[in-house]
């Protein structure tokens, strides 16, 4: 037998899982079928094609009286206060991740409260950021302080998540060769535990400022301080040039966030 | 020799290298050692800084400040350079380690007066929460207590957000799949197209969800179709990123054997590549559509439809058990759906 003749009958036995694909191919189809049918399309609003324009032509003509205003109500300011918020609301959230880490790690605690202290600190994750801030503008009023404390909340569900997994990662082994060594306890946590943990904590806490600078704009909607109160006050009352305003500066902060974010977390990765 | 064994401090900072091991691989040095530069730009202040006294009054004063800032900036990028270098530490049998700076002092230079000014920004005060905690505590207990009699409210909204989400999800990631093949590096020749196509993703990407559903609500009027269109571009910025750094990553060489047989471009992109990037994208628009449960939720807020409207008007008549009904409800859907796509994802991989 030729050998392409082999590879031919090779080919024609291989596993048929057609009707695999078939199946969650109609089951996806099907599913899409019937959401897109619960979606009403009443067709373009009075006016509708008026905002597209309007927010078309403000994003490309922003009003640069307000994009460089030095004032608190300038674009400068308000993402100003925006990063404020996101940068403490960060920290106080790596800080308050460390004993829900340690409590939700099998390593250290039994089992069981693991298991507990998981499950809440999911149910506190999962609830979004916007009812926590909702529920916490009764307790602190409208304001930055608001948005602080919101995102410190919030960002404690991913940080400690990502610590567990720093915590477990560590290898036990440079414990040991340090104890040959003679080193003390503090030598052995500052030398072998420390150096191992820190890279992974500081990438998560800049990778979680990075979510949170953006979470931090839209947190402005229901009155938790930053760029998004008034970005939605000038979309309500159609100020497509200010609106540009705030978008541009807001895109161009975030791009920038993003950028050094990224090197930071490369850097921290794969050494200096 | 003279010190006993036990005197040893170990020193496991990467980079530690014993002399007389394997030779010190270094960087190549850049064309201008950075120290030369530092020192340059502090020269070019002063003499900017000099300058400024011979000329007339409003670009004097322009002149005095750049030249002060150059200046400063060169003297400090010129300190952080001297701090940086590594220090040699011989050690006590006359081996020497170079032993890298510690970056904690340079980042705390930048970080504490940072922490410092968001303080002030956002008049952070520990005794409005230490005073009004309990108020908190109060309505998370309201919260814990679920109306289960409101559940058949939560029932429609719940339904339209699965609904805004999937249908925005396979939208997104139908419109993501081409941009995203003609966004990625080893595909498209061409550094026009391919920067022009990044840019507008990472632009698309970083508009909040929020934000594009109340300008759509505008357009489309109040509703669920609103809130599809904002998933739908959010999905289709975050589907497009991930997808194109995943492409970059596909090994070429079927796609070049191909091509060498004869093969048009797209014959072999279509055969060589796209096994490679199907499983991926499938795997990121699942991860997609997990995430944008959590974001469809809240879209009712602005008016796009879905359990927004519910969250909205429960908390603003303070009706935090009913709250609670729609969280449980929210919470039950996420955990069903991220356990169904994480199955499919690892069935996926």
């Amino acid at each position: 037998m030729q050998q392409s003749e082999r590879i031919l009958k090779r080919y024609n036995e291989r596993p048929q899982t057609w009707w695999r694909y078939a199946l969650s191919f109609l089951v996806v189809a099907a599913a899409l079928l019937w959401s897109a049918m619960g979606i009403e399309y009443k067709g373009i609003a009075t006016r509708g094609s008026d905002v597209a324009y309007g927010v078309l032509h403000g994003i490309f003509n922003p009003d640069t009286a307000v994009l460089f205003d030095p004032g608190e109500y300038g674009v400068g300011y308000l993402l100003f206060e925006t990063a404020a918020i996101a940068l403490l609301g960060t920290l106080f959230g790596a800080l308050l991740a460390v004993p829900f880490a340690f409590l939700s790690s099998d390593r250290i605690v039994p089992k069981p409260v693991a298991f507990l202290v998981r499950s809440f600190v999911l149910m506190v994750r999962t609830i979004p950021s916007l009812v926590w801030a909702l529920i916490w503008i009764r307790v602190t009023g409208p304001g930055a302080l608001c948005g602080v404390v919101t995102q410190s909340v919030c960002s404690i569900g991913m940080i400690s998540r990502m610590y567990v997994t720093a915590i477990e990662d560590v290898d036990t082994r440079i414990l040991e060769s340090l104890d040959a060594m003679g080193c003390t306890r503090f030598q052995k946590i500052r030398y072998g535990i420390l150096p191992q943990l820190t890279a992974n904590m500081v990438s998560t806490v800049i990778y979680r400022f990075d979510i949170n600078i953006k979470d931090a704009a839209t947190l402005g909607i229901v009155g938790a301080g930053g760029i998004g109160a008034s970005l939605i006050q000038a979309i309500s009352t159609r100020r497509w040039g200010i609106v540009g305003a705030f978008l541009t500066g807001m895109i161009l902060l975030m791009l920038a966030i993003e950028f050094a974010s990224t090197r930071a977390r490369r850097k921290l990765a794969h050494g200096q | 020799m003279t010190e006993p064994r036990q005197q040893y401090r170990p020193n496991i900072q990467a980079g530690a290298q014993l002399a007389d091991a394997a030779p010190v691989v270094r960087k190549a040095e850049p064309r201008i050692p950075a120290d030369l530069l530092a020192l340059g730009l502090a020269a070019l202040g002063a003499v900017v800084f000099d300058i400024s006294y011979l000329t007339g009054e409003p670009l004097r004063r322009l002149l005095f400040w750049l030249g002060l800032c150059l200046a400063a900036g060169g003297l400090l990028s010129w300190l952080i350079h001297l701090y940086l270098q590594p220090v040699r530490v011989t050690l006590n049998n006359g081996h020497w380690v170079m032993r890298p700076r510690s970056r904690l002092l340079l980042v705390m230079v930048f970080l504490l007066p940072a922490i410092w000014l968001s303080l002030l920004a956002t008049r952070f005060n520990l005794g409005i929460i230490t005073q009004r905690g309990h108020h908190m505590m109060g309505i998370l207990g309201r919260i814990f207590t679920p109306n289960f009699e409101y559940f058949g409210k939560v029932w429609p909204p719940l339904l339209d957000t699965l609904k805004m989400s999937l249908v925005g999800s396979a939208l997104g990631s139908f419109l993501s799949l081409p941009v995203a093949v003609m966004a990625s590096s080893n595909i498209n020749r061409s550094k026009v197209s391919l920067w022009l196509l990044r840019v507008v993703v990472n632009v698309v990407r970083t508009l909040p969800t929020l934000i594009i559903a109340s300008v759509s609500a505008l357009i489309f009027g109040l509703g669920t179709f609103a809130g599809t269109v904002a998933i739908t571009v959010f999905t289709f910025g975050v589907v497009s990123k991930m997808l194109y750094e995943s492409i970059e990553t596909i090994d070429m060489g079927p796609f070049e054997a191909m091509e060498s047989l004869g093969a048009s471009r797209f014959q072999a992109f279509w055969s060589a590549c796209m096994p490679q990037i199907l499983p991926t994208y499938l795997s990121h628009s699942l991860y997609s559509f997990e995430m944008n449960i959590r974001a469809a939720s809240i879209l009712g807020y602005v008016g796009a439809g879905g359990l927004g409207i519910l969250i909205s008007e429960r908390v603003g008549w303070r009706d935090y058990e009913s709250l609670g009904t729609v969280l449980v409800a929210l919470f039950v859907t996420v955990l069903i759906i991220e356990n169904l796509t994480g199955y499919m994802r690892r069935k996926l991989s």
